[in-house]
């Protein structure tokens, strides 16, 4: 029972499928994860991440399809055989149990010795700063404090592999920085494998080896955080990363090739790229004084760094990420400096498109 | 302003304290009062006796044996349809078919009346060709008896009735108990490796804690207070066997209508119900969690 057994892929899903009645919650997942790496599933509300999630623990049987954790088929084990420990999005603290019996919940029932029992409790205390509260009870804690025993709970088992779903979810903007950070570290001090389920994209892009994007029960998109963030396989992995996340905007034939859309006098991409969306990281568009697409500001959002703009160019919203404090009044014009086209996606499919091969000369 | 909202909170609670003042504070205090005096009889008035009426009471067999029988009788029936309540409400909150028929069927000793309760077990206790025995006759051979006319046998079955109508409604409030706790907190414990056994020990049983407190209280009180089967089918009889304080306090102050007996025979009752509400929410509150 130690992350090394599973050699190749410590997690391999293989067509794992999950029906609810008529509703399918899973299509055919398919999935690898290297031992000690962290991998983030991460989408909307109601896109399967937590099912998945469960379906890896074993709380939720498959319909279809295999499990596979450290080389060992586990489809149809139930949770505890399964060498996983999980962290859940409530925490799930037993209210009449003391911190310590919290965390020892598991080594008890599993017959562990006392002695090694103590000296587990007291290691993990000392690691997640419980060691004052052990005596407590989980509703004398704060939010954080509680989940720091969640995280106990499951450390002490020593498991290969870690599950958590949303954990962060219920602590406040300050201390899901710090506690995002501190998963993080813990993870690979220990070489846990971790799947990590949730639906904040700066959580995913900041702490994941592996990003799995899904979506309606499919996986969109399973790459790094970089991949995923330079090359977005699909228009919908374009729309959810990033702050704010890529703008995209329909492309048509105009007279000096493909034109944003009710904007006919620009072009801003060749003429084969006309009737694709064209993808614009809003870091990478600037005002500029010089030549530049024309648009109208719509408004401007103060983030302290930087302001985001918001401007219409035809029938389109560019937005534009730019430092420092910019005073903008809602419907001053403006002039826009695009990057060459990188991201262009097929408007019906979504998915990404190559680019075309030669770049004009742009506006 | 403020006397007018003093005024209203009176008005309030008027109705709810005369009740309670006419039918419960004001006779409890003068039963405490009437037991000290002697019982008025024709031309002869009461007159203050001291503790008399209970040193006759410390004298009497009678009320020893009654004392005893509540006692077995208590203790008898309160784990039983406790641990009964649990299983039952265990079983009905599992996935299993036709859960709301079952629920239906334990719950209904609850809603019938005593008196209707006690006539129909009077026909299944009858010898020979009761219920009960043609069950035993059947399964295990046995003659007729006479359950609830020998001495050996009367407070037992006098026992399993106030079980069989007890259970099912003490079976309500564990299912409600249940289906409050969080299903995640047994996912965890599935997680953590906690085979089913353990599972109801550390998790279940303590979060229904405050449940079993509530219960057990209300089932010892009951155990003192539930006597109209007995009162319909026995009568405390035979000679006593199933004499309980109640039906003991019945007999001397309605049909020997020694009223000053019978006072001092209820301050008893009181004080062991209070001594016993006492003990159980000190003892088990401390170990009880509440959410």
């Amino acid at each position: 029972m130690n992350p090394t057994d599973g050699r190749g892929a410590a997690i391999r899903l293989d067509a794992v499928r999950k029906q609810f009645g008529d509703t399918v919650a899973l299509h055919d997942i398919t999935l690898d994860a290297a031992p000690g790496s962290l991998v983030v599933l991460l989408g909307p509300s109601g896109c399967g991440k937590s099912t998945l999630l469960r379906v890896l623990a074993g709380l939720e049987e498959a319909t279809g399809g295999t499990v596979h954790l450290g080389g060992r088929d586990v489809t149809g084990l139930p949770p505890a055989a399964r060498g996983i420990s999980m962290v859940f999005q409530s925490y799930a603290l037993f209210p009449h149990l003391t911190v310590a019996e919290n965390i020892l919940f598991g080594l008890r029932a599993r017959k562990v010795a006392r002695a090694e029992r103590d000296a587990r409790l007291a290691r993990t205390a000392a690691m997640m700063g419980l060691d004052k509260l052990l005596e407590r009870r989980p509703g004398q804690l704060s939010g954080g404090q509680q989940q720091r025993v969640a995280l106990a709970r499951a450390i002490v088992a020593e498991a290969p592999v870690c599950l958590m779903d949303e954990p962060l979810s219920n602590l406040d903007a300050k201390l899901r920085a710090e506690m995002r950070h501190e998963i993080r570290s813990l993870q690979q001090r220990l070489g846990l494998t971790m799947v990590y389920v949730t639906h904040d994209q700066v959580e995913a892009m900041s702490m994941a080896d592996q990003v799995v994007l899904m979506r309606d029960g499919r996986i969109e998109q399973d790459a790094t955080p970089a991949e995923l963030y330079a090359r977005p396989a699909t228009a919908f992995a374009a729309g959810f990363i990033g702050t704010p996340p890529m703008a995209l905007l329909r492309l048509e034939a105009g007279p000096g090739g493909a034109c944003i859309a009710g904007a006919p006098e620009h072009a801003v991409a060749p003429a084969e790229a006309a009737g694709a969306l064209l993808g614009l990281r809003p870091e990478d568009v600037a005002p500029t004084n010089g030549h530049g697409l024309p648009a109208t500001v719509t408004s401007a959002e103060f983030l302290g760094a930087e302001t985001v703009l918001r401007c219409a160019v035809g029938s389109e919203v560019v937005q534009a990420r730019i430092p420092g404090h910019q005073v903008m009044t809602p419907g001053s014009p403006i002039r826009l400096r695009l990057p060459p086209p990188a991201h262009l996606f097929d408007h019906a499919t979504g998915r990404r498109l190559p680019l075309p091969v030669h770049a004009p000369a742009l506006a | 302003m403020r006397g007018r909202a003093t005024l209203h909170a009176w008005l309030m609670l008027g109705p709810a304290m005369l009740l309670l003042v006419a039918f419960t504070h004001y006779p409890v205090v003068a039963t405490f009062w009437h037991s000290f005096f002697s019982t008025p009889r024709g031309a002869r008035p009461s007159r203050f006796v001291g503790v008399e009426n209970y040193e006759v009471l410390a004298a009497d067999p009678i009320f020893w044996q009654a004392l005893t029988n509540n006692l077995i009788y208590a203790l008898g029936t309160v784990p039983i349809s406790i641990a009964l309540a649990l299983a039952m409400a265990l079983w009905v909150n599992g996935r299993i078919p036709g859960k709301a028929a079952l629920r239906v069927a334990y719950f209904t000793p609850t809603v019938l009346p005593m008196i209707a309760v006690a006539n129909l077990w009077l026909f299944f206790y009858t010898p020979d060709y009761g219920l009960v025995d043609r069950l035993t006759h059947f399964l295990l051979g046995w003659g007729a008896t006479n359950w609830i006319g020998s001495q050996e046998t009367a407070l037992g079955a006098m026992m399993v009735i106030a079980v069989w109508k007890e259970a099912g409604f003490f079976m309500i409030f564990y299912l409600a108990a249940l289906q409050a706790i969080p299903p995640v907190l047994y996912e965890a414990a599935a997680v953590e490796g906690a085979s089913r056994w353990e599972v109801f020990r550390r998790v279940t049983l303590p979060l229904l804690g405050p449940t079993t407190l509530f219960i057990a209280v209300n089932a010892l009180i009951n155990g003192f207070r539930l006597v109209d089967h007995i009162i319909v089918m026995t009568k405390g009889g035979p000679d006593n066997a199933t004499a309980l304080l109640l039906t003991y306090i019945y007999e001397v102050g309605f049909r020997f209508w020694d009223t000053a007996q019978a006072s001092a025979l209820t301050m008893v009752l009181l004080l062991i119900l209070m001594l016993v509400a006492l003990a159980q929410f000190t003892f088990l509150g401390r170990r009880t969690h509440y959410r």
